[in-house]
């Protein structure tokens, strides 16, 4: 039986974080009433025109520095003719003859290396608005109208569902790290359509394409291109051919449904919009941008290796999220304590981030309360124990663990005189276990040990008990 | 006492200031003009007397006050495409019967700020889509100079107002010769702005890249007083130029004099009604017999401006009025069984039959498999009509040509016959399709006592130029 080779390429909707619409003053603010962000200009109103959005421009460019496009420096925008309630012109002002970027790539590991997927270009549009069903009429919520919009356009590189995912993964990181969107999933802010195809191998030419619209969670496209794949697979092994055509992804039967073929296929009659005069970018301003560019994922794992000096696998785990590594490393200049700042993080804090399902910057944690907390514990003004007792409040109410420590009076006892004391009722209440020790069962120490922090509340310092512990038992000839 | 009716813009400004009559008075002339004439000549689609001269008491208070705004008191007509705010705007189509508009176009809201009243809805062929007014929705405009004519198009309404003394001066718009060929017809000033001096925004589109809002008044005078009002950079439309806007009526100087006049033979071919080009050619000689140079040139893709401007002014259009779809604007059908059935049937019933054609016309000319052969031809045909322009105005200042090849005609003779009234926008459609200035005013009559045009044209941003010479022109006719 012979074998087949799977082709996918993605085209991906970002929103782009201006504070302003694509063409109009209004806002892109997400989640308000609906229609409040509204005006002549998007919502189509006899006469209104389009103004160009430099920043969304600006951040367009920024994103295809940051993927290594080619820029282009004279830029026009399109017209594309449909019908649909979404979208009060019934058409849509996008980018077809001379988009922004050009080429450009994001590179995915795969178990065979590393390899780069291509970007075929990057173009800049609107979003249309949303529609609303109801039970006996339907609504549209024109807010999301003429947000910006950059559409990342893929060549046809991918060749399984898991590779689909890593260049999503790391696209979605590479333009959060460019600061041009927050690429937020739950809000729509970043979705996909897919492009699959598959062919005996051997087979030069690529196989009839489907393609699957308007997915925006990387679960969703991943089951989506799974079913899809498995269903193309069985018509071609049966002898069948694919219908080109246009499919959706229905997340609760957890099935891809054909919408049109490629009969009906929209004819969306492009033209250039003639609204709008030409993007021209000045040569020495995108220099300056290239010149501004943040840090990509990979250059600033490898810098936090050198300048914190924590292990590989840590900085790639902070610097997967932005936000981590932002935090890491505003609270590592603070407190000074890089390795066991990162082992807080990457341990009790992700712990706390999962349970909670908050992001860094959604949960109260500051840097300067991680930051104080793993200092308190360095100077020994409080032990590890106790700290990890305060975290969860830093982390909920954004506490400061050194006023929690003053108040609650829970600085750790480090007076001997006082330990003494301590440890000579703990030796008197459990003879048995002194006894046990002497007669070489040393387990028994760390038995005594927790009785003597038992007895402070917690407070003893755990390193300097121990040490007594074993000074006492010297005494006695153990 | 003379009739205040009849007043140039001019002439009205002067007397307000002068405190001859106050502006309550020169309205109320001007609704008393407007209810005996306009049973005939139907030129207002809306004209509401007590909005007016509310409008104009508030002038004349702001007057009392020491306002001395540039227009204040003055009604000018305003063409129903227009958007200012709280007024119908249906551009006289039955898809917007009942349309307000929610803004000030940006022309509006200039008017506004230069105290101007808000005179009247004029008539116009539905979205500005014909040469003749007939193809508004609700009525027919007919010509001052022959009821039995039509005014032109599309902006017969403004036209027929302002020579028929039921306006002061009017707004009209211009997309392949909407003010000219009716300014023509009707025997009035009307002048085409170059693409970009004018702001679009509010102006409900009919083919983007070549709308243009323009003066239409009595006199070269009040064009000029007008257009400077109107002209400027507008941070709303990204395709006006921030060019400064000189003083128009300081250019109403001397005579023609050093005047190089360019004659495009490619304007002057059989075909025209003889009546026309004896009038122009004549008007020509006595700008010869002033003074003035008169310099053959050649425009040589004139012959396929008309095809041009069918292509590229259609596919805009189909694509601006795709929103009036039933949805959110527009005719909504009484009971669709669909969206698309929504669709179909609103725009169906709430389009007329030429609006239709063009959308169809344009839809086809961008369909794929199509684009190439028309659209795109077109489009490079356009640059070649540009060059053409930019070539003959390195010989001369401005080109003198006939405005429409024939004067005014029948209502209902032309429009049986489409194609016919689309050749008749050939000596207009180019100056659009080039970006280029261009005015009409009247340079004589057949002995049927219709107007006949002549056209000015100029380069790109070179209004004052041709306003210099209209006037220069007008002085002689007067003399
Ligand atoms: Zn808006």
């Amino acid at each position: 039986m012979s074998k087949y080779l799977i082709t996918i390429g993605l085209e991906t909707h970002v929103h782009l974080k201006t504070h302003t619409k694509m063409f109009c003053g209004c806002a892109t603010e997400f989640g308000s009433e609906a229609n409040t962000h509204v005006c002549p200009v998007c919502l189509g109103y006899p006469g209104a025109l389009p103004v160009m959005n430099g920043e969304a421009i600006k951040q367009c460019v920024i994103a295809g520095l940051m993927l290594g496009c080619e820029i282009n420096h004279y830029s026009t925008f399109d017209r594309k003719n449909y019908f649909y309630p979404d979208m009060c012109k019934d058409y849509q002002i996008t980018q077809m003859e001379k988009p922004l970027c050009i080429g450009g790539g994001v590179t995915i590991d795969t178990p065979e290396g590393s390899r780069r997927v291509r970007i075929h270009h990057i173009h800049q549009e609107e979003d249309a608005g949303k529609i609303i069903h109801y039970a006996r009429h339907s609504g549209v919520d024109f807010n999301r109208c003429g947000t910006p919009l950059m559409e990342i356009v893929s060549e046809p590189d991918l060749s399984s569902p898991d590779e689909a995912m890593a260049y999503l993964h790391n696209l979605r990181q590479i333009l959060v790290y460019a600061g041009v969107s927050e690429c937020n999933l739950e809000e729509g802010n970043m979705r996909s359509d897919v492009n699959i195809s598959v062919r005996p191998e051997g087979q030069e030419e690529l196989g009839i394409r489907a393609e699957i619209k308007n997915m925006n969670t990387f679960k969703g496209i991943y089951a989506a291109l799974e079913y899809e794949i498995e269903r193309q697979l069985y018509i071609v092994k049966k002898g069948g051919t694919i219908t080109q055509e246009t499919r959706r992804w229905d997340a609760d039967l957890g099935e891809t449904q054909s919408m049109r073929t490629k009969e009906n296929a929209h004819d969306y009659r492009y033209f250039p919009e003639p609204d709008l005069v030409p993007v021209t970018l000045d040569k020495e301003m995108v220099e300056q941008w290239r010149a501004a560019l943040p840090e990509l994922p990979a250059a600033r794992r490898e810098r936090m290796v050198k300048e914190y000096g924590i292990p590989e696998y840590d900085a790639g785990v902070l610097a997967d999220e932005k936000p981590n590594a932002d935090f890491f490393e505003i609270a590592a200049k603070l407190c000074g304590e890089f390795k066991t700042l990162s082992n807080w993080f990457m341990t009790d804090v992700m712990c706390l981030l999962s349970e909670s399902g908050k992001t860094i910057t959604q949960c109260s944690l500051t840097p300067k309360s991680l930051a104080e907390l793993v200092t308190l514990v360095k100077k020994g003004v409080i032990n590890g124990p106790t700290a990890k007792e305060l975290l969860p409040e830093l982390f909920n109410d954004g506490l400061m663990p050194a006023k929690m420590v003053e108040e609650r009076g829970l600085a750790q006892v480090s007076d001997s005189g006082a330990l003494e004391s301590f440890m000579n009722e703990v030796f008197e209440a459990n003879e048995k276990s002194v006894a046990d020790y002497l007669a070489g069962k040393k387990a028994a120490a760390g038995y005594l040990t927790g009785q003597v922090m038992k007895l402070s509340r917690g407070k003893a310092d755990p390193k300097l008990v121990n040490k007594m512990i074993a000074e006492k038992f010297a005494g006695m000839g153990g | 006492m003379e009739d205040i009716a009849t007043l140039t813009l001019a002439g009205a400004l002067d007397g307000l200031k002068k405190k001859e009559f106050s502006s309550v008075e020169l309205n109320q002339a001007l609704v008393d003009s407007i209810d005996k004439k306009d049973g005939d000549l139907k030129a207002y689609l809306k004209m509401d007397p007590e909005y007016i001269l509310k409008q104009a008491a508030e002038s004349d208070q702001k007057r009392a006050a020491g306002d001395d705004s540039s227009l204040l008191g003055v009604p000018i007509a305003i063409k129903d495409l227009i958007n200012v705010k709280g007024e119908s705007c249906s551009c006289a189509s039955r898809q917007l019967e009942k349309y307000n508009a929610l803004y000030d176009a940006t022309v509006a809201a200039k008017l506004r700020y230069a105290g101007a009243v808000f005179a009247g809805r004029t008539n116009m062929d539905e979205f500005a889509m014909g040469s003749s007014t007939e193809n508004s929705a609700f009525q027919i405009t007919r010509n001052p100079h022959n009821l039995e004519c039509v005014p032109g198009g599309s902006s017969g309404g403004s036209a027929a107002a302002v020579a028929g003394g039921e306006a002061i001066a009017a707004l009209g718009t211009d997309t392949g010769g909407s003010i000219r060929q009716p300014a023509s017809f009707c025997g009035c000033v009307g002048m085409k702005p170059s693409y970009g001096r004018v702001s679009r925004y509010g102006v409900t589109a009919y083919a983007s890249s070549l709308d243009q809002v323009g003066p239409m008044t009595k006199t070269v005078e009040d064009a000029a007083i007008l257009l400077k009002e109107l002209a400027g950079f507008d941070p709303h439309d990204g395709t006006t130029l921030d060019v400064k806007v000189p003083d128009y009526q300081a250019h109403l100087t001397g005579g023609m004099k050093g005047l190089k006049i360019g004659l495009p033979k490619e304007f002057y071919v059989d075909g025209s009604d003889p009546e026309v080009s004896q009038a122009v050619l004549k008007a020509v000689e006595s700008c010869r017999a002033a003074g003035a140079e008169i310099v053959d040139v050649s425009l040589p893709h004139t012959e396929y401006a008309i095809a041009v401007y069918y292509i590229l002014a259609t596919a805009e259009a189909s694509a601006n009025l795709a929103r009036f779809d039933g949805v959110r604007f527009g005719h909504r059908a009484e009971s669709p069984k669909s969206v698309f059935d929504l669709y179909a049937q609103s725009r169906a019933e709430g389009f007329g039959t030429e609006v239709k054609r063009r959308i169809i016309l344009g839809t086809y000319v961008l369909s794929s498999g199509y684009y190439d052969a028309y659209y795109g031809k077109a489009q490079k045909a356009r640059t070649l009509i540009r060059e053409d322009y930019t070539k003959a105005f390195e010989k001369c200042d401005v080109l003198m040509t006939p405005v429409s090849p024939t004067p005014a005609y029948k209502i209902g003779e032309a429009s049986q016959d489409p194609l016919k009234m689309y050749l008749g926008d050939i000596f207009t459609v180019p100056a659009n399709l080039a970006g280029i200035c261009g005015i009409s005013l009247p340079c004589g009559s057949t002995r049927g006592g219709l107007p006949v045009g002549l056209q000015i044209l100029g380069p790109a941003f070179g209004e004052e130029r041709i306003l210099k010479t209209a006037y220069a022109f007008e002085q002689m006719q007067g003399a």
